[in-house]
């Protein structure tokens, strides 16, 4: 009997009880995430605010559930952009090769040596801040280290036999990289999208943990977390609670990366 | 089995022997810091980086530093008073142009020189020559001088051209000796603190004049350390501060009880700047309509545990007769009141703009916040931007290009000129756009008139007009924590930006 993938088993769970978090808190809070109530500073946990409540008296439980889908959101975005923008560029340059690939792959190179916060960092203070912009400046940061896993995957399957024989039946370049090849590639792109999607959310975290990515008073996982330094000592649930869902989100879909990389 | 319980034991030994060495070294450290030679440690912000020359330094961080080193003929006090200091005695003619200062007898520089009408001269020309930067604004000011005569070494005569009822505040200049070459590096003034050293970026070191004309210090040695405002807690913790000024609520609350937490204010209008080109802020009852919808009171209960004044035009407490209190009470919070006025405006349904707060003061992002919380129950959505402080300047400062900012304003000297200039429709830095022809013409009356009463009545309409028309959506006056020391007492809030280490003394 084959052992079983207790990798993939815990992170398939943690990640679906996170997911189900997201989806309900898209629907439904408890209360409103950003409705403040001066009786209720820094509240502790009752059966109203199952968590607690923050320096504005907003209920943290509800905060996290919205927080959690912001994060997402930016960090699926994020992943989004990279992951289709990588595909492409890489599908491209690793299928035809010759001058396109040289230069594509050098700006690729030049992209990819600034760091992805530093990126982005130029990238909102050329145009602004905010949860949408700031999809898209990690995405363009992202796109790099996708297009290079696509591309030498599209290198090492282009000379492969299913390759020549569909060529030999007639088939146009754009059905064998996207119909014949791609497929091929997906379990390698899989689980680095899985762990691309890891990083961005550390980055949305970061980014809003410096102000630049969601805006107040909206919440976001790093935006809380943010907020929450001034009352480390006084209130320390506040940062730990939006911790604790950064690193089970993280965790989760590790796990699941690494659980694929087995099975395959 | 015996192997490894001696492993224990061994491991044990080196952390006690670890232990004792570190316990050694706190205990030499806290012996230095409760010796009272070694004097009082007060962290600072930010480093001394622009000039100690005091004719070229801009900070209000450097110049907070500098108030204890240099004086000038007159001193301004805690209550916001302008004092004869260098000048034993002034007197001003019936015409008001001639201002003539008698020099205190035995006023000694800290290098021990006696203080001559020609230093006093010598300053105030470097002050009037714009060639020499006019770092503290005050050459405009000085083109209105006429003429500056020396009759003796002990008089100083000063003759204006137009007759000017914030001369007197100017002559707060520093006076400082024509003989120092080196006034950037070795700087020398009459203050009750003489200057010692300064280490770039680490500390400034001052100790007490001993010859110092007025009340002598009581501290011997001063040390202005720095220390960022994100750690300020861990050192005053720590112990290698013993004083802070402006810290937060937050972080006062954070403070153990080695700690005294001074109250006052931050002599600054918080507001939320409305620019008046945005086309929902050129009509009246809009703005109505938003003084209407927040609830001040509201916003210092969530942000600073209710401390704070609240105020309700461009001036605050800190300038006594020119302050009007009950102005506060102009738009009451009136949620109906608000929807019928933005119906009336031609918004039944509200409307959306956004707020640019500049994102390194957290007071003025929480402000924000609590405010797009209240705008809400009118249907108004306020949308936070953060922006870093250096594209706050440009873009909302210079360009005028926002539609709101929560900020708070400051007032450059002890006038009320300095707070009501900037909304006249002509000023340079009006930024919010605006313009009133009532307002104008209260404010030009209040700066041509020659008497003290008048001009204050002016001053006092300009607030109103401003109050009434709804040109801000006025909140607070911020309140600002000191942390001292316990072991330190006398400290003392002044109208202006400058800490007085002089008022200080140790508790016995």
């Amino acid at each position: 009997m084959k052992k079983k993938n207790w990798n993939l088993l815990i992170g398939g769970l943690l990640s679906g009880i996170m997911l189900l978090f997201i989806v309900v808190g898209f629907f439904y809070t408890p209360c409103s995430p950003e409705a403040m109530d001066n009786a209720a500073k820094f509240a502790g946990v009752s059966a109203k605010h199952l968590m607690g409540c923050d320096h504005f008296g907003r209920d943290i439980f509800s905060r996290i559930l919205k927080g959690c889908g912001n994060t997402f959101i930016v960090a699926f975005g994020t992943v989004l952009i990279g992951t289709l923008c990588g595909i492409f560029l890489g599908a491209f340059t690793g299928y035809y090769g010759g001058v396109l690939d040289e230069i594509l792959m050098r700006v690729n190179d030049a992209v990819f040596a600034f760091p992805s916060i530093l990126l982005a960092l130029v990238f909102v203070s050329l145009f602004g801040g905010g949860k949408y912009n700031i999809i898209l400046a990690l995405g363009i940061a992202f796109v790099p280290s996708f297009a290079r896993i696509v591309r030498s995957e599209f290198i090492r399957c282009k000379n492969m036999d299913y390759v020549k024989s569909a060529r030999l039946m007639g088939a146009g370049d754009l059905r064998i990289m996207f119909v014949h090849i791609l497929p091929n590639v997906m379990p390698v792109l899989v689980s680095s999208v899985l762990i691309g999607f890891n990083n961005a959310v550390l980055a949305e975290a970061g980014m809003s943990y410096l102000g630049i990515g969601v805006q107040p008073p909206e919440a976001s996982l790093g935006r809380m977390l943010s907020e929450a330094q001034s009352y480390l000592f006084s209130k320390p649930s506040m940062a730990f609670l939006p911790g604790l869902m950064i690193v089970l989100l993280v965790l989760g879909f590790s796990l699941m990366s690494e659980g694929l990389k087995r099975e395959r | 089995m015996k192997q490894k319980m001696l492993k224990n034991i061994l491991s044990v030994v080196v952390l006690a022997a670890l232990t004792i060495a570190l316990g050694g070294c706190a205990g030499g450290k806290a012996g230095d810091g409760s010796s009272l030679d070694s004097g009082i440690v007060i962290g600072i912000p930010q480093d001394i980086e622009d000039s100690l020359d005091p004719h070229e330094a801009v900070a209000a961080g450097t110049k907070e530093v500098l108030f204890n080193m240099y004086e000038g003929l007159l001193k301004p006090d805690s209550e916001g008073n302008l004092n004869p200091a260098l000048a034993g005695e002034y007197s001003i003619s019936e015409d008001g142009k001639t201002y003539t200062f008698k020099l205190r007898e035995g006023v000694l520089f800290h290098d021990g020189t006696a203080v001559t009408a020609g230093d006093v001269k010598y300053s105030i020309e470097k002050c009037a020559d714009a060639g020499n930067g006019d770092a503290l604004n005050l050459a405009a000011a000085f083109s209105n001088i006429k003429e500056l005569n020396t009759p003796d070494d002990k008089t100083v005569e000063i003759v204006l051209k137009e007759k000017d009822t914030d001369f007197l505040s100017y002559m707060t200049v520093a006076v400082i000796p024509e003989a120092n070459k080196e006034p950037r590096t070795d700087p020398i003034g009459t203050g009750p603190y003489k200057f010692v050293s300064r280490s770039p970026q680490e500390s400034i070191v001052m100790e007490k004049f001993e010859q110092y004309w007025g009340e002598p210090a009581h501290i011997q040695n001063v040390t202005f350390k720095i220390s960022p405002v994100d750690t300020a807690v861990m050192d005053l913790e720590g112990g290698s501060i013993d004083m802070y000024a402006r810290i937060s609520s937050a972080q006062a609350a954070q403070l153990g009880d080695n700690f005294n937490i001074e109250e006052g204010t931050m002599n600054l209008v918080q507001a939320m700047y409305l620019n008046h080109d945005c086309e929902y802020f050129r009509d009246k009852r809009v703005r109505q309509a938003l003084c209407y919808g927040i609830d001040e009171q509201g916003i210092l209960d969530l942000t600073s545990e209710g401390k704070g004044t609240v105020i309700g035009s461009s001036m605050f407490p800190a300038f006594g007769k020119y302050y009007m209190d009950e102005l506060k009470d102009t738009y009451p919070r009136d949620v109906e009141r608000a929807k019928e006025l933005l119906a009336e405006a031609g918004y039944p349904d509200g409307f959306s703009f956004t707020v640019k707060v500049p994102s390194n003061y957290q007071p003025h992002i929480d402000t924000a916040q609590v405010l797009a919380e209240q705008l809400k129950e009118i249907g108004v959505t306020a949308d936070i931007e953060l922006i870093e402080w250096d594209s706050w300047l440009s873009d909302v400062y210079t360009d005028r290009n926002y539609e709101a900012t929560v900020v708070g304003v400051d007032a450059a000297s002890l006038t009320a000129r300095a707070l009501l200039e900037r909304f006249d429709s002509e000023a340079g830095n009006n930024f919010i756009n605006y313009k009133n022809a009532e307002y104008d013409a209260a404010f030009e009356s209040a700066v041509n008139t020659t008497d003290d009463g008048e001009q204050t009545k002016f001053y006092k309409e300009c607030e109103k007009i401003l109050a009434e028309d709804a040109a801000n959506v006025y909140i607070q006056d911020m309140a600002s924590f000191v942390a001292l020391n316990k072991r330190y007492a006398g400290y003392e809030f002044y109208p202006l930006y400058v800490q007085d280490v002089a008022k200080l003394y140790i508790l016995e």
